[in-house]
């Protein structure tokens, strides 16, 4: 099994795609009618949300396929999408703040229902390690770890419609842009940065896959050369140590 | 006592090669022996050898991870479901709720078993239990849990008993009075383990030996001398 | 499965009279938080939203206890593998388990909810009992399936007090949006006001999805 397929030609893809994107917002995307300079920070921040969101359903995805085959590749897998997922997740509410901040002047928006539903999504998803890390046993921790990525992926669109209503209601949405309609080259630009965080967020997941599965190879080459008697313990982990 | 089944499989338990880890650490590996109906294999090793962790996959409570096995003529993991119910465990734990009564307990199994509740009674007085089977199990002595344990494991009329230690903290006359129902002559099928090598040896029609997760030997029990087990222990 | 479930159920429910564990306690905190409340926010009387929102937080923080116990009798005294070694459907747990949970809080309810309407309440007319209770029933069947679920993954795990309000709290909050917005124009200052039967539609659609993935999923926490 091989993880790092096609990996030089992603990166070179997620640096081509990154550095025209920020080309792009820099030089050639209009500045926003009234929030001047800083909605460009639109950019970075609905691109990491949306991306984060996909990684979490995948991780689901795959935790759904681990259960019903018990190859623990998947669970691999779901691992590693859950977990950068997360990273990018903080990103998102970073980056969520800082535009509340320079757009309305404070560093968090109740009535933005995107903002808000990412950080109950995050809350829960922080469970995840944690989970994990306390399951000692591997195959129960990959197995608990599917059916908890399985439910919190089902959550996650219910999550955003109720709490999309629930603040829609009473409030407009406070960090859209122009209303719904983007021009031309808003569109292109927004599209670029999405494909580009896109690309990173897939270069990412191969690589730490990659490196996870090098270590356990590493590890059985080890075990046959040395014999049981002759390797450390594994540490426990809330990754998965072996295939 | 056992009840006739419509698959009479010839052969109560066939292990080949079966293996079991947790995690890195093997438990079990390379465990292959047959046991007919009706027979006592008794199973004996140093603590962490592997015995309870065989019982458990006898019992379906843990999948094989290497090997084939097959109980009652049902293969596991797969056919495991066919096994439930057939199969008797008595295991460390005395598997009854502590604020439960004797009888409470033995009626909610029974229910779970789609058992008559008739036998409870004959069950409780039969293993010595009678004046205290309506007081909560944890008022209860080692000895008289362990007694009722032997009922909850044996009242669904199992065809194969898996028996953990069955004679730990009972007396001489506990012993005694749950022989008819864990005993050679009760019937089923018995996997034993046990600490106490004569006794083990004189119940049995089987010895396996298991050494750090690995068996040592499977020999009929006329063949296997007293310091052949102690030399598990070594 | 229906004699399997009622066999569980009966023995839970036996249990728990006899050992007195999760009900009182759930009530306890309950009438106790509303005390606090009282004193955090320095209220004699809530309206609307408001009292909305402290009844539906409460309950969800008493409903985590139960939660916490749910499968420790099974965990702790073998119960799961005398579970799991007899020939019945494995989802059978499952059912149970939320059914018991349902019923520990409708109990707990049965107090709680009059105690906060004298504690923390204004006088009212009853008129927004009927919405109250079709809200409550929701509500608590979504709790009940995701708490059972919760439950059952926390149990085997270390950190088992510490995870359930952490997974459980922001998995239900959807319940909790539903529940406060549904129950608020009931409190309302001036009189019981109408029902949204949106929300109500909200917290059916979160039933019937997470009820039917915590079926599908809820044996694979079982097996080894």
């Amino acid at each position: 099994m091989v993880f790092g397929r096609g990996l030089r030609p992603l990166s070179i893809a997620s640096a081509a795609l990154l550095t025209s994107a920020f080309a792009l917002v820099f030089f050639y995307a209009p500045n926003d009618a009234d929030q001047g300079f800083v909605q460009k920070i639109f950019y970075l921040h609905v691109p990491l949300a949306i991306v984060a969101l996909c990684g979490f359903v995948a991780g689901g995805v795959y935790g759904l396929r681990y259960l019903r085959s018990g190859d623990r590749a998947h669970d691999l897998r779901s691992y590693v999408s859950i977990h950068l997922s997360l990273v990018l997740a903080v990103g998102a509410l970073l980056t969520g703040s800082i535009w509340a901040k320079a757009s309305w002047g404070h560093w968090w928006v109740w009535q933005e229902p995107t903002l808000v539903s990412f950080l109950i999504v995050f809350l829960l998803y922080a469970c995840y390690q944690p989970l994990r890390f306390s399951i000692e046993d591997p195959e129960r921790q990959a197995r608990y770890a599917a059916v908890f990525a399985v439910v919190a992926g089902a959550f996650v669109p219910l999550n955003f419609m109720a709490v999309r209503m629930a603040e829609s209601l009473t409030h407009p949405r406070v960090l859209s842009t122009t209303g719904g309609a983007m021009p031309g080259s808003m569109r292109l630009t927004f599209l670029v940065a999405l494909a580009g965080m896109a690309c990173l967020f897939v270069t990412l997941c191969k690589y730490e896959l990659a490196s996870k599965h090098a270590s356990m190879q590493l590890r059985r080459l080890k075990r046959r050369l040395a014999g049981d008697e002759g390797l450390v313990p594994l540490e426990r982990s809330a990754a998965p140590q072996r295939l | 006592m056992a009840p006739a089944t419509a698959a009479d499989a010839p052969v109560a338990v066939e292990l080949e090669g079966v293996g079991r880890a947790y995690g890195e650490r093997v438990a079990l590996r390379d465990v292959t022996l047959t046991l007919p109906r009706g027979a006592t294999v008794a199973v004996f090793g140093a603590n962490g050898a592997g015995k309870t962790t065989l019982l458990r996959i006898l019992a379906t409570l843990l999948r094989p991870h290497a090997g084939r096995a097959a109980v009652l003529g049902s293969a596991l993991p797969d056919e495991g479901w066919k096994v439930r119910g057939r199969v008797g465990l008595l295991g460390h734990e005395p598997m009854l709720y502590r604020d439960l009564t004797v009888h409470e307990n033995l009626r909610f199994h029974a229910r779970l078993h789609d058992v008559a509740t008739a036998r409870i009674g004959e069950l409780v007085d039969a293993v010595g239990l009678g004046g205290r089977a309506d007081e909560p199990v944890h008022t209860l002595s080692r000895g008289m849990t362990q007694r009722a344990a032997i009922c909850r494991a044996t009242l669904h009329a199992p065809e194969l008993l898996l028996l953990d230690e069955p004679l730990a903290n009972l007396d001489p006359g506990g012993a005694l009075a749950v022989a008819p129902l864990i005993g050679r002559q009760a019937g089923p099928a018995r996997v034993l383990i046990s600490h106490d090598v004569e006794q083990g040896l004189g119940e049995a029609d089987w010895v396996l030996g298991l050494r750090g997760g690995r068996q040592a030997f499977f020999a009929p029990a006329a063949e296997v001398e007293v310091k052949d087990v102690r030399g598990l222990y070594a | 499965m229906r004699r399997v479930v009622g066999a569980l159920v009966r023995k839970d429910l036996r249990l728990e009279l006899r050992t007195r564990e999760s009900v009182p306690a759930m009530l306890m905190f309950s009438v106790s938080t509303f005390v606090l409340f009282h004193f955090g926010l320095d209220r004699d009387r809530l309206a609307g939203d408001l009292a909305a929102g402290v009844l539906w937080v409460t309950l969800l923080f008493a409903a985590v206890l139960g939660m916490n116990r749910l499968f420790v009798a099974e965990h702790e005294q073998g119960g799961f593998d005398g579970f799991l070694l007899a020939p019945v459907d494995r989802t059978a747990l499952f059912v149970a388990k939320a059914a018991v949970l349902l019923a520990f809080l409708a109990v707990v309810e049965l107090a709680a909810v009059p105690a906060f309407a004298v504690l923390l309440l204004g006088p009212s007319d009853g008129g927004a009992l009927p919405g109250l209770v079709a809200v409550l029933a929701l509500a608590d069947l979504g709790i009940a399936v995701v708490g059972t679920l919760v439950g059952a993954l926390a149990v085997q795990t270390r950190a088992r007090d510490l995870l359930v309000p952490l997974i459980a709290l922001p998995l239900l909050l959807p319940v909790v949006i539903a529940a406060a917005h549904a129950t608020a124009p009931l409190f309302a200052e001036a009189g019981a006001g109408a029902l949204p039967g949106r929300w109500l539609l909200v917290l059916a659609l979160y039933d019937a999805v997470f009820g039917l993935l915590a079926f599908g999923v809820f044996d694979f926490l079982l097996e080894d």
